[in-house]
């Protein structure tokens, strides 16, 4: 009892002297979970003096609602992928960055530096970007992989043996490049044919699963799985038969942003956060760590090796374009939910 | 549960009777507060109007009720037909949850009753052998079971080399993962209470009944279990309730292919649906359901006290 008193005694003079360490004020992070390096934050604490909070969710949407619940003027920045930065700013949750307020945003590729999400790069910076598609484990197939009928009209061994992105966005937009037509196509007969293509497919699923996609690879439960990219390399990593597809048909690409939300209560230190992000030794610190690319210049000399030869990152001459989730309007996104239901249901 | 309170509940009104409203009052600022606030704010936005990507507009309407009984095609201007879609995964949510209560009422049953016939010494031991998992989180747990039933996990593997089996076993993403992981995870919801009425049983009841050549399964279905009852329908709805609206199970088990209630309000607010509504007005049915069958629950209970005295 005594000690236990003791502890508790520690940890209240610790966590008041956490406190008095805040002069120079505090950030606080809504972002993805595993997806920031610790190291990163502390380093950013260390040289700015701001006490750096974040907190964590599993989805572009779970964030989105959570703001609209009422997280407004909690957090100051949040990592939204590059579909959700159009429709979060179309929301008008999202502050302006001015002109000048950023020392690095010079920093940022041409590639990158007026993306069709955020026309101007308005209200956010890029953090990390890459692809999704899909990894097959090549024991259990050797054919060719570089198509999306592995996911969607699969060979007979990898019947049973697929699991899908527990997420509308990715598996809908993965449907449309499979069947050939426009994402969000407004076309009724397209949009028939899509929920009958995937009620089809679905008979080859294994399972649903975003948050332990790469672990149901890694362990064999899945033969095929929907990955991101830099998840992929981590799975291949543990289980050296996995191989990434970039299908012909094409594939996914997406681009996570930090992004300035509206009554940031540390609007000041947000920014200083972002020009910290776009030094090319940090946000390479963040690649090095989730195995993605990185939209700033320079960060190559930072970069660990491996990196640039990484298939995960590297699509072969003869694969696909990669295409950017759409944006459904409020009809078409309807029918979506609809398809989605159906599917599930 | 109740049938024993009933004289210990006169004395304390008795007693306490001058103080009792202030007595109570942090019991009913905490029910407002948590329960009666949240269910009423649902209640509300159930009525009203959508708006797109998450959040309500402050019109009423009836649409979320709308889209639950009516199916109007995948463009939503068809003539309105009966929505099967929502009422299937109800159906199914309460299949699994009702297979999952009787599993653990099953296996639960004999726990509490062997714990119960413990020496009294022991039996807190027993008690604290059943709360263990608990310290646990859930998430943790149900992953872990994950772990234990796939294909090459530790199961099967064990299940080979007894020779027990040929081929792995399919258990992972099936509906029976389902059941087990709902049974694993509310189990001791069962034990307890079952164990806390059985514990007061008067064992010389059987021994009656045993002089009077009552076969042993004569004592346990004419004297045992209508004397537990209260325990054993409390063990159920604890078991039943939260397993009808859980959703860790449903998608880490059964790999989230089909919704289940849980799933399905979820979606509603953390999918890309945003449709809050519509998940108010899932939340709301769900409740009035489970409302309804506690109602039977309590009048069957009730009646049944009134047959004892």
């Amino acid at each position: 009892m005594k000690t236990l008193l003791k502890a508790s005694a520690a940890a209240l003079a610790l966590s008041v002297a956490a406190q008095g360490a805040s002069a120079e004020g505090k950030l606080v992070i809504y972002h993805w979970f595993e997806y920031m390096p610790q190291e990163l934050l502390d380093k950013f604490s260390a040289e700015t003096g701001i006490e750096v909070t974040m907190d964590t969710y599993d989805s572009n949407e779970a964030m989105l609602a959570s703001l609209k619940a009422g997280g407004l003027g909690t957090y100051d920045v949040a990592v939204p992928g590059d579909y959700m930065v159009e429709i979060m700013a179309n929301e008008g949750i999202l502050d302006e960055i001015g002109d000048g307020e950023l020392a690095n945003i010079g920093n940022v590729t041409a590639d990158w530096a007026d993306p069709a999400f955020d026309p101007g790069r308005k209200h956010s910076i890029p953090y990390q970007w890459g692809s999704t598609s899909f990894m097959v484990d090549r024991e259990v197939y050797d054919g060719d992989i570089s198509t999306t009928d592995i996911l969607f009209n699969p060979p007979a061994e990898l019947s049973g043996k697929i699991n899908m992105l527990d997420s509308q966005g990715e598996v809908l937009a993965m449907a449309a490049i499979h069947m050939g037509i426009e994402q969000c196509s407004q076309d009724r007969d397209k949009l028939k044919a899509l929920n009958a293509m995937l009620t089809e497919a679905k008979a080859h699923w294994a399972s649903f699963n975003s948050d332990t996609a790469k672990e149901v690879l890694v362990s064999g439960d899945a033969a095929v799985g929907q990955i991101y990219d830099g998840f992929g390399a981590k799975a291949r990593a543990e289980r050296a038969s996995l191989e990434y597809a970039f299908p012909k048909q094409g594939y996914v690409v997406w681009m996570d942003n930090v992004v300035l939300l509206k009554d940031a209560p540390n609007r000041e230190n947000a920014l200083k956060f972002m020009d910290f992000l776009l030094e090319p030794e940090n946000i390479a610190a963040v690649s090095n760590y989730a195995r993605y690319g990185a939209g700033v210049k320079g960060v190559e000399e930072f970069l660990d090796p491996e990196l640039a030869t990484l298939p995960e990152a590297n699509p072969p001459a003869d694969a696909g374009p990669g295409a950017f989730i759409a944006v459904c309007d409020e009809q078409t996104q309807a029918v979506y939910d609809q398809i989605w239901t159906n599917l599930k249901k | 549960m109740a049938g024993g309170a009933a004289t210990g509940a006169s004395v304390t009104t008795d007693t306490y009777a001058e103080a009792r409203t202030w007595l109570l009052l942090p019991a009913w600022a905490v029910l407002g507060f948590f329960v009666l606030a949240p269910v009423g704010m649902m209640l509300v936005y159930s009525f009203l109007t959508k708006e797109f990507r998450g959040g309500v507009i402050w019109e009423f309407s009836l649409a979320a009720y709308d889209q639950f009984f009516f199916d109007r095609g995948l463009f939503g201007d068809e003539a309105p037909k009966i929505e099967w879609t929502y009422i299937n995964i109800f159906w199914r949510s309460i299949w699994q949850a009702g297979l999952a209560t009787v599993m653990s009422l099953l296996i639960g049953f004999p726990t509490a009753y062997f714990i119960a016939t413990r020496p009294e010494k022991v039996r807190p031991i027993w008690v604290f052998l059943i709360t263990i998992p608990y310290w646990v989180n859930l998430l943790i747990r149900t992953v872990s079971m994950k772990f234990l039933l796939r294909d090459n996990g530790p199961l099967n593997e064990f299940l080979m080399s007894v020779g027990v089996v040929s081929e792995p076993i399919h258990i992972i993403n099936t509906n029976f993962a389902v059941q087990l992981g709902l049974f694993y995870s509310y189990l001791p919801f069962m034990v307890l209470p079952v164990y806390a009425s059985v514990e007061r049983y008067n064992f010389t009841l059987s021994e009656a009944a045993a002089d009077l050549y009552a076969s042993k399964w004569t004592t346990l279905r004419r004297v045992l279990l209508p004397t537990v009852k209260p325990g054993v329908i409390a063990g159920c709805i604890l078991v039943f309730v939260p397993s009808l609206g859980s959703f860790l199970a449903p998608d880490l088990l059964g790999g989230a292919k089909n919704f289940m209630i849980g799933s399905l309000i979820e979606e509603q607010f953390k999918g890309s649906a945003g449709n809050w509504p519509f998940g108010a007005a899932a939340a709301m049915i769900l409740l009035s359901m489970v409302l309804v069958i506690l109602m039977v629950f309590a009048r069957q209970q009730a009646k049944s006290g009134k047959e004892a005295g």
